[in-house]
């Protein structure tokens, strides 16, 4: 039972009024007041009333979370008050505002909040216990006597770095804190992982391509004390590492290149997503890269870029239905900012304030319409054309993209293909009905065409007078009710009182020096990306629902160090990735199950499969066919016939890319959010209809029957197959063919068992093959041999490469 | 090799998956050697063999399947099962302006005028079912179907309604019910999904996220089959790979998995070997499942199925084929019941396609025992409104309407052959026994032995249910 309302009063309200109430507690209560069915039954709290707190009350009003600054479970707190002041005046019922709270009196919502109603007879029993006095007795409950805050909302202090026993391990200020912790439970790091598996690994993450062999030769060749530190700068450096972790901040901007819903049109704004590649190659600093982001259209005279990189904020879905009402999409778009703003950079579920207070958090819903406010001075989006009850589009600020050669190439190159096809279809019987392959196929280039002449990007843009922002009643639209004005949340450090307090300001509140979350939550973020699971494992929410950290002192040190080193995201990640920590072995034994089960003290690396863009990036990289092109408008790889057939506004069609376009990293690919590219939905990909900053990794046949038999996969495969027949010397033995491939698959030589397991399935399906000649033709049509080599051995190399590249250890980082 | 690894490694080998076929996949050993939290810890890790262990439901559960008919775009409960001689007498006169101020319709604007129903009702069976002219198949078994004319939604689009009917919340983001119930009740399934979704014409607007599992661990998602060629995506072997060789190759990924999993001991690998046997066995029985071409003359006949054509009628046998082989949750899409206009034509048209069989699907299952443990039911996203879209003549049809509609369901402990909920005189308001989508899903969960307030699952800091804060089972309608 929340007693919620004015957050602005005092946090430590006057405790005094406690002895108010003991005072009257000793008084006998007239009889006349007792409501009705209890007559003068004396009630015991602790066995009348207590229960009844305990099942309807303490979840919010308890030991875990203390909505409106009250524990029903405290006595202090009860007659000493939350945020609203004491919950209950001993012998009167009438001024308890506990009791106004149960029966939904005095226009606040009724508690419990969003549940069942107390029953008569538990609001009867509560009534006849305060006006019989409010005895409590002393002994009952918990003797807590003021809420404190919430870690999370106190801005961290960088602890000092803790000293432990042994020294000998230690690498960066992350093992002492890390050290610390296991030396306490009396654990150890595991050994250091092999050269190979290190080098694997920090290649997958910093780069989400595996290491090259010659790059393996040359770190196992080098034998200096720095060699590591000169790969991870190397690592660092390349423009993969951009196109990497540009995937997670994607997830998290929910970028796409649809609409969403129903019609799902296309949406043109890959110049975004091309900023975010650049930033993080560039290591722009997070705090720019957080303005730019929320505010690049308000800075003082704007560069293109910091125009396209508002983008973040223009990837809410767009639902263009017939019957849709263009200002209550408007509103929803701006929910989804703000809440995408919250779970982003502060870690918190403020969208649960959106019809109602937070049940657990010290959000209000004034403060959520508050934050609404900043964003709330945009134009509808949607548009509706020809009239009433007719189509509408997707429309909104946008700006023109400055053309590079490489664009005005392809633009040149599609105008040419245009005018061949309409040249074609002029021979085609006058009454085809327009969806024959050449229309489709002429249809898509224009539509392509359209794009590439004039390559626009979606842009933020602020109304000239801002808009009168309202709460609005249980989050709908039309039902305003008071007028707020845009403000940060109470519990938080102030907004700055200079200049307007428009998204401008609210960036540089969340870059503020003050603010406790937003460097933590993004350490913490990172944190997880690399081993898996966050010092706060609730990546998502910081509130008093969420996880504590683990390692509180770690994360708190890694916050500040972040912010010192001028919020370096490479800093952050060569910190990291150069710790003894990250570069234990990932050997799970009985022993450390035993010791460490779900690894929270971090005694070994983790082993973790890949995200879904780098199982498609890795798998190509291996088969020698990965495209380095970078940046420019989506692709369109092979995808089964007709996945998109059925689905959404009849102009947006896959027409399959050509040339290198078929093969370029998974973050190009075009994203369609009711129909995202099978591969990747299968492993785990969101749809990005809205935010997310945390993947699934589920283990599935979907994705066995992927890797097995999805053509790119097994194209993949056949590529491999010719790499391992052409690129060693003709003359090296089977065995050694088999570990060129294996090596490239896994990183690392194979054993002779493993070895010999892979020699006797090559032998088995090339004298298969040879059986059965029918089979050797279907395959090779699909998938001709290399010039020259022989086509059983080929055959039976893609058989060896299909298991290759299905291996577990082929798609994990270990 | 340490003790925990060669346990792992004999749960995850062949020859146990073979002997434990009877059981289920999610029966072998792996479930009781990993336990939740090593599996979920940090991230969101879940495997495919534990999470789809069968469970057993909290209470005795009248249904171990469900499949569930979905009409997308809604039906015109008005023409078909919820007839109002008042609204009839008041035919092309205008709507009664107080039933609709401050109500928002998708295009209705200013006065509408009323339409009554063109069709003919008649009662049906011992039960007395009213029920239309263009569904006379269905009207054959209303003494197996209890009709709900008393429901009502939240949302009047058909993205966010269709959502809201899946999903219980407007928005995209949620599991839908499927998802929901796979997670609670696991698979039954040796070689297939626990969550199979057919659709029949064009994708539903609200496309995957229908049958998606929201923050529920992706294995709970429903897996689309497709209406032709392989059902699953990627369940064919490449030209040129034949089973034998499909088989060897999952054989050696299997030993060289094993030998990984001795050196690196990831529980995590038992997994994913545990995958690659059901892919594997997938690949074996679905050729099989959709070789509807064997069934009998009569049977085919029954539905009005033609052996791969993609049609409803297919999708309806195929349902009967998925749940006799133990899948959980079947959802079948039928698109193309969005009548804006020319509804005297068009919901004919789509009355045919769907009729027969839905009633031969009824008839099958009852034939062959499984109606009583399977719940069936009927229904669309919303309903359509008592007043007239468009021209008043060939040309008129109803708009989206969210206060009244009409679903039905059938068998796994549905009390058969009778009627629940009154609309007003005019179709437009609920008067008796209002059942809102949240009560439906609660009354769903609960025949299939799950309390809808204890079926959670904690998301953001927060326990999250199907039925959000709402739902009370409909207690008339069970047995």
């Amino acid at each position: 039972m929340v007693l919620y309302g004015l957050l602005t009063v005092a946090l430590a309200f006057a405790s005094g009024l406690a002895i108010a109430a003991d005072e009257k507690a000793d008084q006998k209560p007239a009889a006349s007041s007792v409501p009705a069915g209890l007559g003068s039954t004396r009630v015991d709290f602790v066995r009348d009333v207590a229960p009844i707190f305990a099942e309807h009350c303490t979840t919010c009003h308890g030991s875990d979370a203390q909505q409106g600054g009250l524990r029903l479970d405290a006595r202090k707190s009860v007659f000493g008050g939350g945020l609203t002041g004491p919950a209950v005046i001993a012998g009167s019922a009438d001024k308890s505002l506990l009791l106004h709270r149960i029966r939904g009196e005095g226009g606040l919502d009724r508690m419990p909040l969003d549940d069942d109603p107390l029953s008569q007879d538990e609001i009867d029993r509560i009534e006849a216990w305060i006006e019989q006095g409010a005895d409590w007795p002393q002994s009952f409950g918990s003797t807590a006597e003021s809420v404190r805050s919430h870690w999370a909302y106190l801005k961290p202090v960088r602890p000092p770095i803790p000293s432990v026993r042994n020294h000998e391990r230690l690498r960066t200020a992350i093992d002492a804190f890390i050290q610390a912790r296991m030396e306490d439970k009396g654990l150890t790091f595991s050994p250091e992982a092999s050269k190979e598996q290190l080098l694997r690994r920090v290649t997958l993450d910093l780069t989400g391509l595996p290491p090259t062999l010659n790059e393996i030769d040359a770190f196992w060749a080098d034998d200096s004390p720095a060699a590591y530190e000169a790969v991870v700068d190397r690592l660092l450096a390349s423009p993969a590492y951009g196109e990497r972790w540009a995937t997670p901040w994607l997830d998290a901007a929910r970028y796409t290149d649809s609409n969403g819903y129903q019609r799902d049109g296309r949406r043109v704004y890959w110049a975004y997503r091309d900023w975010v590649i650049r930033a993080l190659n560039a290591d722009m600093p997070f705090d720019r890269f957080t303005v730019e982001q929320i505010a690049g259209d308000l800075l003082p005279n704007p560069t293109v870029e910091q125009l396209v990189a508002t983008g973040f904020h223009r990837g809410t879905m767009a639902n263009v239905e017939a019957g849709t009402d263009p200002h209550e999409e408007r509103v929803l778009a701006v929910i989804d900012r703000v809440n995408t703003t919250a779970s982003v950079w502060l870690g918190t579920t403020l969208e649960c304030a959106q019809c109602h207070n937070h049940k657990y958090d010290p959000f209000s819903q004034t403060d959520y319409y508050r934050f609404f406010a900043f964003f709330n001075n945009t134009d509808t989006e949607i548009e509706v054309v020809g009239g009433e009850g007719s189509k509408r589009e997707m429309v909104g600020p946008k700006i023109a993209i400055p053309e590079t050669a490489e664009q005005q190439r392809r633009r040149d190159e599609l105008k040419q293909s245009i005018d061949r096809l309409t040249e074609q279809q002029k021979t085609l019987p006058a009454k085809s009905n327009g969806d024959s392959k050449l229309e489709l196929e002429l249809k898509a280039l224009r539509e392509e065409y359209a794009d590439a002449v004039m390559p626009t990007s979606l842009v933020m843009k602020e109304l000239a007078e801002p808009r009168m922002t309202h709460v609005l009643k249980r989050g709908d639209f039309l039902r305003p009710g008071a007028p707020v004005q845009p403000g940060t949340p109470t519990v938080l450090h102030p907004l700055s009182a200079d200049g307007a307090p428009n998204r401008a300001a609210l960036a540089q509140w969340l870059i503020d020096g003050d603010n406790p979350l937003v460097a933590r939550v993004t350490v913490n973020r990172h944190w997880a990306e690399l081993f898996g699971r966050g010092l706060v494992t609730t990546i998502e929410d910081f509130g008093t629902r969420g996880q504590r950290p683990s390692h509180p002192e770690l994360l708190d040190w890694l916050a500040t160090e972040f912010i010192r080193q001028g919020w370096s995201i490479k800093t952050l990640h060569r910190l990291i990735v150069t710790s003894t920590v990250y570069r234990q072995s990932s050997r799970v034994t009985a022993a450390l199950l035993e010791a460490d089960r779900t690894n929270a003290y971090y005694t070994r690396a983790p082993r973790r499969r890949l995200t879904a863009e780098h199982i498609r990036d890795n798998a190509l990289a291996v088969a020698g066919l990965l495209s380095g092109k970078m940046h420019g408008p989506p692709v369109f790889p092979m995808q089964p016939d007709g996945i998109w057939y059925h689905a959404g506004v009849a102009n947006n069609v896959w027409t399959t890319s050509s040339g290198e376009d078929l093969y370029r990293r998974g973050l190009y690919i075009y994203w369609r959010r009711t129909v995202p590219y099978p591969s990747l939905v299968t492993f785990d990909a969101p749809s990005r209809e809205v935010c997310s900053v945390q993947r699934s990794y589920s283990t599935t046949p979907l994705q066995a029957l992927t890797l097995l038999n999805d053509p790119v996969y097994f194209e993949a495969a056949a590529a491999l197959a010719a790499r391992m027949m052409t690129e060693p010397k003709a003359s090296v033995s089977l065995d050694d063919r088999i570990a060129y491939g294996f090596r490239l698959a896994t990183s690392r030589k194979p054993t002779a068992a493993e070895r010999e397991i892979l020699a006797n399935r090559f032998l088995q399906e090339k004298r298969r093959f040879q059986e059965s000649p029918e089979k050797l033709t279907a395959l090779l049509a699909t998938h001709p041999s290399p010039n020259g080599a022989d086509k059983l051995q080929y055959a039976g190399w893609i058989c060896v490469a299909n298991v290759l590249l299905n291996l577990d250890e082929s798609i994990v980082k270990n | 090799m340490n003790g925990l690894t060669q346990q792992l490694i004999r749960a995850v080998n062949r020859r146990e998956f073979l002997r434990s076929e009877s059981v289920g996949i999610g029966a072998i050993a792996l479930a009781s050697l990993l336990d939740d939290d090593l599996l979920t810890a940090g991230t969101k890790r879940v495997d495919s063999a534990n999470g789809m262990q069968a469970r057993v439901p909290e209470f005795a559960a009248a249904a171990k399947h469900v499949i569930y008919l979905h009409m997308v775009g809604a039906p015109s409960q008005l023409d078909l099962f919820d007839y109002k001689p008042v609204l009839q007498k008041h035919n092309g006169e205008p709507c009664p302006k107080d039933l609709i101020a401050g109500e928002r319709f998708a295009f209705l604007k200013g006065d509408p005028n009323l339409m009554g129903t063109w069709c003919r009702f008649a009662k049906h069976g011992q039960s007395g079912q009213e029920i239309s002219e263009l569904l006379p198949h269905i009207a054959q078994m209303s003494d197996e179907i209890a009709v709900v004319r008393s429901m009502n939604t939240e949302e009047f689009n058909h993205g966010p309604a269709q959502v809201f009917m899946m999903t219980g919340f407007g928005r995209q983001g949620r599991p839908c019910l499927g998802s929901w119930v796979s997670y609670g009740l696991g698979s039954e399934s040796h070689d297939l999904p626990a969550f199979v979704v057919l659709v029949t014409g064009q994708t539903p607007g609200a496309g995957t996220s229908l049958w998606g599992s929201g923050f529920l661990p992706p294995i709970y998602q429903g897996v689309r089959f497709r209406a032709q060629g392989a059902p699953v995506l990627y369940a064919a072997n490449p030209p040129g790979i034949d089973e034998q060789t499909r088989g060897g190759i999952v054989d050696d990924i299997r030993r060289l998995n094993e030998i990984q999993l001795a050196e690196s001991g990831d529980p995590e690998i038992a997994a994913r070997i545990a995958a690659y046997e059901l892919a594997f066995r997938m690949q074996s029985s679905l050729p099989g499942l959709m070789q509807t071409a064997g069934e009998p003359k009569h049977v085919l006949e029954m539905y009005g199925a033609r052996p791969g054509e993609a049609s409803f009628a297919n999708n309806c046998l195929l349902a009967r084929r998925l749940v006799e082989r133990g899948v959980r949750f079947v959802q079948l899409y039928d698109d193309g019941w969005d009548h804006h206009n020319r509804i005297n034509h068009e919901l004919p048209d789509k009355c045919r396609e769907v009729d027969r069989p839905i009633a031969a699907l009824l008839r099958d299952l009852k034939q062959r025992g499984l109606l009583d443990e399977t719940l069936v039911i009927f229904g669309g996203e919303f309903g359509r409104t008592p007043m007239l879209q468009g021209e008043a003549d060939d040309r008129a049809g109803r708009d989206h309407h969210k206060h009244a509609f009409t679903m039905w369901l059938a068998g796994g402990g549905i009390k058969p052959g009778i009627s629940l909920g009154k609309t007003d005189d005019l179709g437009y308001h609920v008067v008796e026994d209002p059942v809102h989508v949240n009560d439906l899903h609660a009354t769903i969960l609960h025949l299939l032995g799950r309390d809808h307030r204890k079926l959670t699952y904690r998301f953001q800091g927060r326990d999250y249910r199907l039925t959000d804060v709402g739902g009370n089972i409909v207690d008339k309608l069970l047995i």
